[in-house]
């Protein structure tokens, strides 16, 4: 499989010294118009690569702020086809932020998934998170999806053990990344010390780079992750942001203030 | 396609029946579905376990259920024979009982502390907290607010068995998201929680453990019609929701072809409308709580809400292996709207001394149909799923009476 823009993303903050700020924000949230703002604005508040949800009626294993998000979004008359536009118009704008979609596989099959891997190439997309296809299902997506060039990223839990991991780790690619508490998004805050014992076993067998997510919500949260992974995902805190807003425009402020935040944590880490 | 030598050989190693079924989890739960498994392969050699669950089904769920012969009901359609199989009769008024006994003998033998599970009508989460109740365990059902409202009798009698009953305000606050609220409790609690699904669908292995906890139904069925015909049934009936009451009528008897299996969904305000629950007659297949399936859902993908008057037949998807025996023809699909299943209700009632499940009288009201012109000497057999007494304040507001 050739580089893509994560492979590249991971290359170079390597070379720099610091560990990639991960950010998560849903497709069409609140609205077309200000999600395409606030996923443009987040290289520029310090995002290093950026997943894009994809919205979906009934997510598993998202809490309650990532399932209103989606909400928000299919009530804005979000689609998965509205979101590859989304992807393919901050295209135009930026050539190197590495973009992930992230979300269920209904949405995907149900658009057919030979025709969602060519229209998701076109638009820009280097890797897919798609949360309900563990290993056992590789042959569905995973499988097509790199023969078509994309990154397969894989979640790897706390309950994923040392027997399972080679399993897991088989097909991914781009990057692992590593949930660091058995949950739902946006639930508790994982203790650093939990989370290091884990990623130095993992690290063992993986020899792709490492972003640990769920709970992270603030920067010295976000400093703290950085000191022992390669990224730090963000999502939930993002997407309550957008919550709180009083209007369109406050909701990209609040959005991209808090990126901003938490990447300064992030890059007050040196790992050179 | 080429003929099968069997369709009970399913699913395959990875849960499959054709191209339904499968293991679409998240990682988290993957481990633990695997040691799940395992747990069950393992309780199907055992001995010990079989005996310990048949003398629970005995002594504590009061099985065998009657076979029983409806005769005013025979007389009122003039034609076929009509049987009814009387899972009303089990302890807790339905089939669900049958899987929750043998789930919670897997959980105290995985040494499980903690018991989740949905229910839609609350017949499944009153079966769940009865069994806790009876082996001691903590018990969490999870239930869709609607559902909550239109269920009270059993929110209560869940409660007074020492269940904690978490209503599910998300979504359309049904079954589906009773289910979505579950899985992720279990995503949370993966140490010390078993997840007794109450129907033939999530992912492998639920719905074929699902559905060999249930296959005693069909079982009892055949030897009992031996028993007072002297030959097997023509004709099965079960209403459809998730599908596990008609699965167990039906699997003991799939390979005998010439019985014809007839399964009926629920469709609501009727299948043009677009209110309804039936996901086979208005679906397509996709990937939902675990399982590719027949789904209720949009163009895009997005889960619909499903409508039924019958809160345990109200959800957008079926087990997935009704979705593989509709494409291979071996069982028919129809359906029953809310007025024809609420027609049967009353009818059963005054004609037999028999208050249905809404859920049931889906499948008693197919007899309209399907019963008349058929001979004396047809013999069919509708599988009375549960009992009604919790339907009595649905069925009153249906018919304008102020209770």
């Amino acid at each position: 499989m050739r580089e893509t823009r994560i492979d590249r993303r991971f290359k170079e903050l390597k070379a720099d010294g610091r560990a990639a700020f991960v950010t998560y924000v849903m497709a069409g949230d609140p609205n077309y118009a200000t999600s395409l703002e606030i996923v443009k604005g987040l290289p520029a508040a310090g995002a290093d690569l950026i997943e894009v949800g994809l919205p979906f009626t009934d997510p598993m294993a998202d809490g309650p702020a990532i399932q209103q998000a989606g909400l928000r979004a299919l009530a804005a008359g979000a689609t998965l086809k509205s979101t590859l536009k989304l992807i393919s118009e901050f295209r135009e704008t930026d050539d190197d932020t590495p973009i992930v979609l992230m979300g269920y596989y209904n949405p995907i099959y149900a658009y057919g998934v030979d025709t969602f891997l060519v229209d998701a190439k076109a638009a820009g997309i280097d890797g897919l998170i798609v949360v309900d296809l563990p290993s056992e299902e590789d042959s569905e997506l995973c499988i097509p999806a790199l023969k078509a060039g994309l990154n397969f990223i894989r979640l790897a839990t706390p309950t994923t053990d040392d027997q399972r991991l080679p399993r897991v780790l088989a097909n991914s690619s781009g990057f692992l990344y590593y949930v660091s508490i058995a949950g739902t998004t946006g639930a508790a805050a994982p203790s650093p010390v939990d989370v290091e014992v884990a990623l130095t076993r993992i690290r063992k067998t993986a020899k792709l780079p490492i972003a640990v997510g769920f709970g992270i919500r603030t920067g010295a949260q976000a400093a703290e992750i950085a000191k022992i992974a390669d990224g730090a995902v963000v999502g939930t805190a993002l997407v309550e942001q957008i919550a709180l807003g009083n209007d369109d425009a406050d909701a990209l402020k609040r959005v991209l203030a808090l990126a901003t935040e938490i990447s300064v944590g992030i890059r007050s880490i040196d790992k050179s | 396609m080429s003929k099968l030598n069997t369709y009970r050989a399913g699913p395959d190693d990875t849960g499959h029946f054709g191209i339904f079924g499968g293991q679409f989890v998240a990682e988290t739960l993957m481990p633990l579905i695997l040691e799940l498994n395992a747990a069950y392969e393992a309780s199907k050699k055992d001995p010990e376990f079989a005996a310990k669950l048949s003398g629970l089904l005995k002594h504590f769920v009061g099985r065998e259920s009657p076979l029983y012969f409806a005769e005013r009901l025979t007389e009122h359609y003039g034609g076929a024979k009509i049987y009814l199989k009387r899972e009303d009769l089990n302890h807790t008024g339905a089939h669900k009982i049958n899987n929750c006994m043998g789930q919670i003998l897997l959980a105290l033998k995985m040494g499980k502390k903690r018991i989740i599970a949905e229910t839609g009508a609350g017949q499944h989460g009153v079966a769940t907290a009865t069994v806790a109740a009876r082996f001691g365990l903590k018990c969490a059902i999870y239930m869709g607010e609607t559902d909550i409202e239109r269920q009270k009798p059993n929110v209560f009698r869940m409660k007074l068995l020492g269940a904690e009953v978490i209503p599910v305000s998300s979504g359309s606050r049904t079954l589906k998201d009773a289910l979505n609220e579950a899985l992720r409790d279990w995503v949370t609690n993966v140490d010390d929680t078993f997840y007794i699904i109450g129907t033939v669908a999530g992912p492998h292995p639920y719905p074929v453990m699902v559905r060999d906890f249930q296959n005693i139904i069909g079982e009892e069925t055949r030897r009992q019609m031996m028993e007072q015909e002297g030959r097997l049934p023509d004709t099965l009936l079960a209403c459809i929701g998730g599908g596990s009451n008609a699965i167990g009528l039906f699997h003991p008897f799939l390979d005998d072809e010439d019985i014809d299996i007839i399964g009926v969904e629920a469709a609501g305000h009727g299948i043009e409308t677009g209110q309804h629950a039936a996901s086979i007659k208005g679906g397509k297949p996709g990937i939902l709580h675990g399982n590719r399936t027949y789904l209720l859902q949009n163009d895009d993908g997005q889960i619909t809400e499903a409508h039924s008057i019958s809160a345990g037949l109200d959800y957008p998807g079926i087990g997935p292996e009704h979705s593989w025996l509709n494409d291979i023809g071996r069982v028919k699909y129809v359906s029953a709207t809310d007025t024809q299943a609420l027609e049967a209700f009353q009818l059963c009632c005054k004609l037999e001394g028999i208050i249905p499940a809404l859920e049931s009288a889906h499948a008693l009201a197919y007899l309209e149909t399907l019963a008349p012109s058929l001979p004396k000497d047809h013999l069919i057999v509708v599988n009375l799923s549960g009992r009604g007494d919790k339907d009595i304040f649905t069925v009153a507001d249906a018919l304008g009476v102020t209770l």
